[in-house]
């Protein structure tokens, strides 16, 4: 059952898959409970499951067993246009990539969110000027994104995982192809954002001294297993 | 996704691999543009064949003949058919059969949708142009065919009054007349003919109405030699309207009310000498003409309940209609195999995107979109090259059409025959075309839609 006041949950989650004649365990009996606005850190090495448990919180994968629960509900036992939703309205996600579309301007990559909620047309420009706003990109709108730069590229994708205002926001290493003083602006932006707005933030990196110093508590897994499940902190100071 | 929105990035889409799809529509718009040009070129000719067939006033007319006429080659009528009209005025003596006479006429004139009805006016005499004798036909023409095209392109003019002593030859006589047909426009016939009266003299004096129907009158006719003075007004090239009683068989045409009122004897005069004492005068045929020919069956068979014989040429219509039918289906399905291998190439196009737009969908997967967005944006993709196609197809197909025309009217003026349009682009086969078009693309686009609905967001966002 879900905790209440959990932003997110995952009760014994495990995730298979089948690789030829092999089983893969890529998340194994997990078990983890996120508060609301919380700031947690997960962090693994590679091919630890990571990514894995993250796209299981976006409801981009369902789990092989065990269930996830987002503010209650049952990921598990959602259809699939019941989880579109969810990662629509509930949830805001960042990439390693920034996963921006070449081909549309920042606007428009902002903007489209908003689209697939089918946000009214008259509302949308003033929620994109806003999301850019805290970004810092409002004098950017009309530039693709192969006119901007990494950092900026990822600002305009946080841009983009707020500008529908989820409660939820998954980083999936946000700062991996990013130069160490472009990480830190972003990392800096997920904190201020994480106060201010009072988000939950899961932040999925191989970065220690990144999750050490934003994070609220850091999740270590291995192999596909919790190994660690840090100390939850108030004061938002890592522990 | 609203629609608004969806077509917006469908259009983007479209517009991102240019090329692509361009060629792609441009598939599209050659298979309906040989759909259009066949159908087009079956439409043509039925239009061309509809308009003869309607030309030659054989699809909207009635042959009316008295069932006495056909009892006498063996016929045997049912007794019941003609008891509804016994109660009508002239009869032969024989109680069981109708007689033709004025008063038919006037009844079948009452008919809706009827037009004219008037006897056969033809007979074989002698004619006179500058003392030379001439045997030939002449035959009555009624008014109404001063407008169904028959008389197009002819020389001069067509009668001043449906009575007027005037004349118009066909362009064969008059070749024998002159070398010159076109001069002998203004000149003057002399036609001799047989005139019939009757033998007893009646109260009321000649008939008014003409031909051989009168007022009541005793047996037996007298035959007197006549002569007329005629103006040729026109010379006509092609065969007026031929066909059972039709005016084409006579090589001398002349105003039907003054054919009638000539009083020629004709064939069945003899008829009317045999006729019971004191009864009609009547016709040996009536010919009925109709405002159109979808309404020939109706009065053809008002007709038949009147206790005459009727015959039209209705069937001939149906039959010819139902073949066009099929020569369009055939036309259709033959121009339509274009269609088909343009559908394959939307498919592959689809696919095609869908492998290069893999991490796209998976972006668009994670930030809310649901399966159906996904599949109705390529869906949409797919409609709009099919409606773009279609309409490009038409155009396309329209001018294959003007082309074939303009060719093959540069070959029948070279064969001294008069233009004409062979190909014909209606309303409803631009709509059909854009239609099927649309259709075939979402057809088309069903099979990759679904797949691209279906891309797990994982593995499409690992995509590189």
């Amino acid at each position: 059952m879900p905790t209440n006041g959990a932003a997110l949950r995952a009760d014994r989650v495990t995730r298979q898959y089948q690789m030829g004649s092999a089983l893969i365990r890529a998340v194994n009996d997990v078990s983890l409970e996120v508060s609301a606005a919380e700031f947690v850190g997960l962090l693994g090495s590679s091919g630890s499951g990571k990514s894995t448990l993250l796209n299981l919180m976006a409801g981009l994968d369902r789990p092989t067993s065990g269930a996830i629960f987002a503010q209650g509900r049952n990921l598990s036992e959602m259809n699939a246009l019941e989880l579109a939703r969810y990662r629509s309205l509930t949830v805001g996600m960042v990439f390693q990539a920034f996963n921006l579309l070449p081909r549309m301007t920042l606007e428009e990559n902002v903007e489209l969110p908003l689209r697939l909620a089918e946000v009214e047309r008259g509302e949308r420009a003033g929620r994109v000027r806003e999301a850019l706003e805290r970004v810092h990109l409002e004098k950017r709108l009309t530039h693709r994104p192969s006119e901007l730069s990494g950092g900026e590229q990822q600002r305009a994708a946080l841009a983009r995982a707020l500008v529908n205002r989820p409660t939820i926001l998954l980083a999936d290493e946000p700062t991996g192809n990013l130069d160490s003083a472009t990480g830190l602006e972003i990392m800096n932006l997920l904190q201020e954002i994480n106060r201010s707005l009072g988000m939950t933030i899961v932040l999925v990196t191989h970065e220690r001294p990144l999750a050490e110093k934003f994070a609220h508590r850091i999740v270590e897994l291995a192999d596909g297993k919790l190994a660690s499940s840090g100390i939850k902190s108030t004061s938002g100071v890592k522990v | 996704m609203k629609a608004g929105d969806l077509t917006e990035l469908a259009v983007r889409n479209l517009r991102e691999a240019l090329l692509r799809n361009s060629l792609t529509t441009l598939g599209i718009a050659v298979g309906v543009a040989s759909f259009v040009a066949w159908l087009s070129l079956g439409v043509g000719l039925q239009q061309l064949a509809d308009r003869r067939l309607v030309r030659s006033g054989l699809f909207d007319t009635v042959f009316v003949t008295s069932k006495a006429n056909m009892h006498g080659f063996g016929r045997r009528e049912a007794s019941d058919n003609t008891s509804s009209a016994s109660s009508a005025a002239g009869r032969t003596g024989d109680s069981r059969f109708r007689r033709l006479d004025e008063d038919a006429r006037h009844e079948i004139e009452q008919l809706p949708s009827v037009i004219e009805v008037y006897p056969q006016v033809r007979f074989p005499t002698e004619l006179r142009y500058n003392g030379t004798p001439y045997m030939t036909i002449v035959a009555g023409v009624p008014d109404s065919a001063r407008g169904n095209g028959s008389f197009d392109g002819m020389q001069g003019s067509f009668f001043s009054s449906p009575s007027a002593d005037e004349a118009i030859l066909q362009m064969e006589f008059a070749k024998e007349l002159s070398d010159q047909p076109s001069s002998l426009i203004g000149k003057e016939l002399v036609l001799s003919y047989a005139e019939h009266q009757p033998l007893a003299a009646q109260p009321g004096g000649s008939d008014p109405k003409g031909g051989s129907a009168g007022g009541d009158t005793s047996a037996g006719i007298s035959i007197v030699p006549k002569q007329k003075i005629l103006h040729i007004v026109g010379v006509v090239d092609t065969e007026a309207a031929a066909g059972p009683g039709g005016i084409g068989s006579g090589r001398v045409l002349i105003p039907q009310k003054l054919g009638e009122s000539l009083r020629a004897a004709q064939n069945n005069d003899l008829q009317d000498i045999l006729r019971a004492p004191g009864t009609k005068p009547g016709y040996s045929n009536l010919t009925v003409r109709a405002q159109s020919p979808g309404q020939v069956g109706p009065i053809e068979d008002a007709i038949k309940k009147m206790g005459f014989a009727a015959f039209s040429l209705l069937d001939a219509t149906k039959n010819l209609r139902l073949f066009f039918a099929v020569f369009d289906l055939l036309l259709g399905i033959f121009g339509s195999l274009a269609l088909v291998v343009a559908m394959l190439g939307i498919v592959n196009t689809l696919v095609m995107a869908i492998l290069e737009r893999r991490r796209e969908i998976g972006i668009l997967k994670a930030l809310g979109a649901a399966d159906r967005d996904v599949k109705q944006l390529f869906f949409l993709e797919a409609g709009v090259m099919g409606l773009l196609g279609g309409a490009l197809g038409v155009g396309i197909g329209w001018l294959i059409g003007r082309a074939v025309t303009v060719g093959t009217n540069f070959y029948l003026q070279r064969q001294s025959l008069p233009a004409t349009n062979v190909f014909a682009v209606p309303w409803w086969l631009v709509l059909v075309a854009v239609f099927l078009s649309v259709i075939v693309s979402l057809v088309a686009g069903l099979y990759p839609a679904s797949r691209a609905a279906k891309l797990n967001p994982v593995e499409a966002l690992r995509y590189e």
